[in-house]
């Protein structure tokens, strides 16, 4: 099967919106067909990282484990907009995978390299 | 070139459909070709028969159906994204217990998998969405 490079770009808080549980449901299955995938976490996406996610008193399914798990589906590229963790007063101390930072510049060309590009 | 479309928001509220609707036809009238459109989160609302806009107004959905029809376009619907939002076809209906369908004309319930094949099989995947 070809292989493409697909990067997920995550740019919203893990809940109050779908987005972020449903782009983590593509990234299994094109993981599950053996696609070179990586992800981005920028503007509030960066929160989804964020340890210790607490949702009881929303009434809604946790899934900060599922970004631990990406590992066991070979996909360990996750970068991480130091820009949107900063202007946040976070960093990576603060998230619950081990994850690379870089800058919005580099970002933009690691996009770039991309042959799809799925934004939530 | 060959194109696939995901469609990521539903219609009316959102114009995320309307615009991936000119863009579709677009590509067709310059005589590319659309490999798969794809209906995602609130997207799959998108293919839903039962929507009825005042007369004034564009059918969003009946305007995908036809749009298919004409092309013999392949437009696929998230089965769970469906199942969430409520958009039935027979056999979902039968294996959920549901008493109605209501998926338009054109449009097929299937998995994820068919995203993924669709930006593998693509020269471009094009995201319409928020």
């Amino acid at each position: 099967m070809t292989i493409k490079k697909f990067m997920f770009v995550n740019r919203k808080a893990p809940y109050g919106t779908v987005y972020a549980l449903e782009s983590l449901e593509v990234v299994l299955i094109a993981a599950a067909f053996e696609q070179d995938v990586s992800l981005a976490f920028l503007d509030d996406g960066v929160y989804q990282l964020k340890k210790g996610h607490s949702t009881k008193g929303i009434e809604m399914k946790a899934f900060e484990k599922t970004y631990g798990a990406l590992d066991d589906y070979d996909v360990s590229k996750l970068y991480v907009d130091e820009e949107s963790l900063a202007a946040r007063g976070l960093t990576v101390d603060d998230l619950c995978v081990p994850v690379e930072t870089m800058s919005r510049a580099a970002l933009g060309k690691l996009i770039e390299d991309q042959d799809v590009v799925l934004s939530f | 070139m060959k194109f696939s479309i995901l469609i990521n928001e539903g219609p009316y509220t959102h114009q995320a459909s309307d615009t991936a609707y000119q863009f579709a036809k677009a590509v067709l009238a310059k005589g590319h070709e659309i490999f798969r459109i794809f209906f995602y989160n609130d997207g799959v609302n998108n293919a839903t028969r039962l929507t009825t806009p005042p007369q004034d107004d564009r059918n969003i959905v009946n305007r995908w159906s036809k749009l298919a029809e004409e092309h013999k376009l392949d437009m696929v619907v998230c089965v769970a994204a469906a199942q969430r939002r409520g958009i039935v076809d027979e056999g979902e209906a039968k294996r959920n217990g549901k008493d109605a369908t209501n998926l338009a004309a054109g449009f097929r319930i299937s998995g994820l998998g068919q995203l993924v094949e669709a930006g593998i099989q693509s020269d471009r995947l094009v995201t319409f969405g928020d």
